[in-house]
């Protein structure tokens, strides 16, 4: 059967965050190069502002600027650093007490080494050249040097946006990998379930309904029946077909399942339920390891499936 | 004996397409603050918090429970986090409920919340990761094709789709929480609004929205030591089955009629449409609303298009259905089901303002998610189960 | 009601396991096998409950297809919980405690694998004021260790001796991923992965399942010989904000080992994905030298994400079904540095 198939995926968005009566002064105060705090039901400080109270879970509404100096009650060495931490080069992640705060922040320490950190080290925050209203205004922290300039004021800010992008390397299954190795070969192959008998296409690492992997092999031929479908109006991200088209629920011949797949080759509005159709397959040099092989299904020189031989696949 | 439940409080966000004066934890702390009030319930009377949503890579957090356990309370108690699709709301209401049932715990706050807005859901769903298929149709076309599949097999005329949404946006102008408040909403209107995913037309789907619903549930104790209505849990249920499997029934699933039929024995219910008296349904797109009347047992099979048409959906009809407006008027996905839940609980305490249903004893809440595969249900009453 | 645990599997723990982020490939036979150990068919179990993540799979809904390895027909009471599955087995237990099932039959899965795990992690953390910096989670945790260090509360030879008793249990443990005799001197020999935290010191990464059967009363006596009964199940969360917890203890911790009641304990099998935590959770739910730690080696050898926890559990459950011990504590934890924890404890009698 060969080696499951894998392949890289990312997925990648702009979040974009509202911050509210709390979040939303501390982040404007970093692009004024200033740090604010919040006073618990205690009184003590935490730096940053916290929206709730760990204890009392009251909204914390007294912010208290405190100072960008202060005092590392731990430290760890982050000798290799992953993408969007706040160095590229080895740095020290730590826990600082900031003068006028009571409970420390987590952040980042310029150290170079780690000979040259250690727990009681003074540090000051190393303000980011263009600042927008983030955590990541303060750059990181370093060894102390001039007081800190106020910066100029800034405009309220409301909104912050945070970049988040993963790697993985995606699976298939074996009953999958042997369906796309037959897809790149030109071949339509679904698998038959060893309990139930039913044939899914695509096979499944588990019948759904037996909790048993599909095995069986069975070729097809790609003519399919329209069982239901919609004609797509509308257009939305990542959209590979102009509108108006047809998306179909299809049970290809051999099979007992539908299959979501595009209709062309006919107007939209002229699609039926009980619609006989083909496959297309995109031209041979195109083909990969990929579902996509098959570009779109298309009427057939057929007539039209009775209800009653899909009706109950809908 | 069965140990019984009851619902003491409720409370839900104003909902819109952003809601950019809050962050994460202050949207979920609109809902439970008004929850807490309305269940006369302090901090300290609270033993274990369920918090429901949808999918982390909708607000780019993984379990975000944890970062918000300071905002919802749940510092220093135990705290759950149920993720079922979009029936999660429902299901969080669900496990929020069998904590009391099953004597653990007293008081639990349940809270479900979506902010669609930190990201873009169609993006989040639409995720195509290597050797699949990259989804062809968009969010209102999983689903189109299924309601095509009833018109066919019930013979329902294509206005009933444009009938629901013209009830449940009205009914969501009675709602001050409802996202879309459509007073002057008419069938022509619907009708002339652009078809989307035919035979979807714009007017007839729910909008993205941020919001969340928050609910206190107490043990009898509690519920008899409340200076106001209550709303018992007469029964719940939950039912799954497969996304796509050989036979499966997309019209009209059988694990939501399991868990209907399992709900109305459960409840000592034996004519649903005579002996409920309001229902919120979830119903994303109008034409869901028949469906799920057959799915419920509220009609026989192929007939659900005839109580709206008849307007016993209404408000004033024999089954009101969505009073509140519903998911068409409301959306923040994780919320939905709780909302819901949330809804048919102010009906039987007759709380709901001006979308109360008179004389509300026994109210359904329902949610659905995944490709109609998960349901979760309940049945609430002004009075305990005999 | 008693409810007890009958039965646990797990699939053997691997660095790169043969498996789909479903989960679907682990799942089967280990249901499989579950099952067949106590004569039961899927059929048979009143109540399904899983925990796993999305974030783990990179996308949406992940756990949808672990259903298929159900086989959801007819259709069958199901819940899950984007959390290690120890939390998805206080989901079923107060469910069968309501009386609604009798069995019920919990699993989680995470292919650890897939992403990159240490970063895939930072995104627990606050996402406005924290994960922005994407802090991993191993160098939290190695901020954690130094607070300890510093305090005298353990160093990094005791450190050590934790990663040498766990490699030596998990020799018994047929689906550790790594097990073995090794010597405190060539661990501590070795560089730092985060200072002060070594390679030893951390769980490795891995892909794997693990499932745990319950069962109510009679129902449990009828299945298994000598039921696992629970006679104490906690949990509590504290607050994720670092700054503000005593890091070098764990409030949640000792309040659910407190709830659950840990005394008389002969083993417990604790959750801890770092050797400094090990040393922090005994002392935090107040366990003496006389209790058996981690017979099966523990997350150090062998932390599948979503179901270490479960397995935990499913572990401490084994010693007692196998007569090996009386009274026995499993421990889950999740979040940050320990921000989360649930104690089980399981009696035979």
């Amino acid at each position: 059967m060969g080696m499951p198939l894998q392949a890289p995926m990312e997925i990648s968005f702009d979040y974009t965050r509202s911050l509210g009566p709390v979040l939303g002064p501390f982040m404007t105060a970093l692009a004024e190069r200033r740090i604010l705090g919040s006073r618990g039901s205690d009184g003590r400080v935490h730096a940053p502002a916290i929206e709730y109270d760990p204890v009392t879970f009251e909204p914390l509404t007294e912010l208290v600027e405190v100072a960008s100096t202060g005092t590392v009650l731990s430290w760890s060495w982050m000798p290799d650093p992953f993408d969007g931490q706040p160095l590229d080069r080895p740095f020290a992640w730590a826990l600082i007490l900031l003068d006028g705060a009571d409970t420390p922040m987590l952040h980042a320490v310029d150290a170079g080494s780690p000979e040259n950190i250690s727990t009681g080290m003074r540090v000051q925050a190393r303000w980011a050249a263009a600042r927008t209203g983030s955590i990541r205004d303060i750059e990181c922290f370093a060894e102390p040097g001039e007081p800190d300039e106020p910066g100029e004021r800034v405009e309220p800010v409301t909104m912050v946006t945070t970049p988040i992008r993963l790697r993985y390397q995606h699976s298939a299954s074996p009953q999958e990998s042997a369906y796309l190795r037959a897809l790149a070969e030109g071949r339509l192959v679904a698998q038959r379930c060893p309990a139930c008998t039913k044939v899914y296409l695509p096979p499944r690492g588990a019948c759904p309904t037996c909790g048993v992997p599909t095995e069986e092999e069975v070729e097809l031929t790609g003519t399919a029946t329209v069982t239901t479908f919609c004609i797509v109006n509308v257009p939305f991200p990542g959209q590979r077909t102009k509108p108006p088209y047809v998306y179909a629920s299809i049970v290809v011949d051999g099979t007992d399942i539908p299959m979501l797949h595009l209709i062309l080759g006919c107007p939209a509005d002229e699609v039926r339920m009980g619609m006989r159709v083909e496959a297309v397959w995109k031209p041979q040099e195109q083909w990969g390891m990929s579902p996509e092989n098959i570009d779109h299904f298309r009427p057939a020189d057929e007539p039209d499936a009775p209800f009653e031989s899909y009706a109950h696949h809908l | 004996m069965k140990l019984q439940a009851a619902v003491l409080g409720t409370g839900q966000t104003h909902h819109t397409t952003r809601r950019t004066d809050v962050s994460i934890a202050g949207l979920c702390r609109e809902a439970i603050d008004r929850a807490m009030a309305d269940a006369e319930t302090s901090w300290d009377q609270i033993d274990a918090v369920v918090l429901g949503k949808a999918p982390d890579l909708f607000e780019g957090v993984m379990m975000p429970e944890l970062f918000l356990a300071d905002a919802i309370g749940a510092t220093g108690k135990p705290l759950l986090r149920v993720h079922t699709a979009g029936s999660v709301g429902g299901a969080t209401g669900i496990v929020a409920s069998s904590l009391v049932r099953s004597g653990v715990h007293k008081r639990v706050l349940a809270i479900a919340f979506e902010k669609q807005s930190e990201s873009n859901a169609m993006w989040a769903l639409s995720i195509n990761p290597p050797f699949t298929m990259p989804l062809g149709a968009g969010a209102g076309g999983y689903f189109a094709p299924h309601m095509r599949a009833y018109i066919r097999r019930s013979g329902a005329p294509q206005h009933i789709g444009a009938m629901v949404a013209v009830k449940d946006r009205r009914n969501g102008s009675r709602n001050p929480f409802a996202h879309l408040r459509q007073p002057d909403i008419t069938m022509e209107s619907v009708q002339a609004s652009p078809m989307l995913w035919d035979p979807i037309r714009m007017d007839e789907t729910c909008p993205s929205s941020d919001g969340a619903c928050a609910m206190v549930i107490g043990d009898v104790a509690a519920a008899k030591a409340s200076s106001r209505p209550v709303a018992w849990i007469h029964a719940t249920a939950m039912r799954t089955e497969a996304t796509f499997f050989a036979g499966k029934d997309h019209v009209n699933p059988q694990a939501g009629r399991d868990a209907a039929a399992a709900l109305w024995k459960d409840a000592g219910i034996t004519d649903p449409l005579k002996e409920i008296d309001a229902a919120e349904i979830y119903v994303p797109f109008s034409w869901f609303e028949p469906m799920w009347l057959e799915n419920l047992g509220f009609a026989p099979d192929g007939t659900g298009w005839k109580l709206t048409e008849a307007g016993d959906t209404e408000i004033g009809g024999r089954l009101p259905v969505n009073p509140s407006g519903g998911v068409m008027c409301s959306n923040p996905i994780g919320a939905s089901g709780l909302l819901r839940f949330a809804e048919a609980a102010m009906q039987v305490m007759g709380r709901a303002g001006d979308h109360q249903v008179p004389d509300a004893r026994k109210a359904l809440g329902h949610a659905y998610g995944g490709g109609s595969q998960f349901f979760s249900m309940w049945v609430v009453g002004a009075a305990p189960l005999a | 009601m008693e409810v007890a645990v009958i039965g646990f599997a797990q699939a053997p723990n691997q660095r790169h396991g043969q498996t789909t982020t479903n989960g679907v490939e682990m799942l089967v036979p280990l249901f499989q096998e579950l099952l067949t150990s106590r004569g039961l068919s899927r059929k048979d179990i009143g109540f399904w409950c899983s925990g796993s993540s999305d974030y783990l799979a990179g996308r949406a809904f992940s756990f949808v297809t672990a259903v298929d390895a159900i086989g959801a027909w007819p259709p069958t009471m199901e819940s899950h919980v984007e959390m290690d599955a120890a939390w998805a087995l206080y989901e079923a237990w107060v469910k069968l405690l309501t009386g609604e099932a009798d069995t019920a039959l919990v699993y989680g899965f995470g292919k650890s694998s897939a992403g990159n795990l240490r970063r895939v992690m930072a995104l627990q953390l606050d996402p406005y004021l924290v994960a922005p910096l994407w802090p991993d989670s191993v160098s939290i945790a190695a901020l954690q260790a130094r607070l300890g260090m510093q305090a005298g509360l353990w160093s990094e030879k005791e450190m050590a001796d934790v990663a040498v008793r766990s490699r030596a249990a998990a020799l018994s443990n047929p689906a550790a991923q790594i097990s073995g005799h090794v010597n405190v001197e060539d661990l501590l020999s070795q560089p730092f992965v985060a200072d002060p935290l070594r390679a030893h010191d951390c769980a490795p990464i891995t892909d794997g399942a693990a499932a745990v059967l319950l069962a109510t009363g009679d129902r449990a006596r009828e299945l298994c010989e000598r039921p696992a009964w629970i006679t104490g199940f906690a949990h509590r969360v504290d607050t994720q904000n670092i700054g503000l917890r005593d890091l070098t203890t764990s409030v949640s911790a000792a309040k659910a080992a407190a709830d659950a009641n840990v005394d008389g304990i002969d083993v417990a099998e604790i959750h801890a994905p770092f050797t400094h935590q090990d040393i922090l959770l005994r002392n935090a739910m107040g366990l003496d030298s006389s209790v058996v730690m981690n017979p099966s080696g523990g997350a150090l050898c062998g932390n599948p994400m979503f179901a270490a926890g479960l397995a935990r559990i499913g572990s401490a459950a084994t010693e007692i079904m196998a007569g090996r011990a009386g009274r026995a504590l499993g421990h889950a934890t999740s979040g940050p540095a320990l921000q989360q924890n649930l104690v089980c404890v399981l009696e035979g009698r």
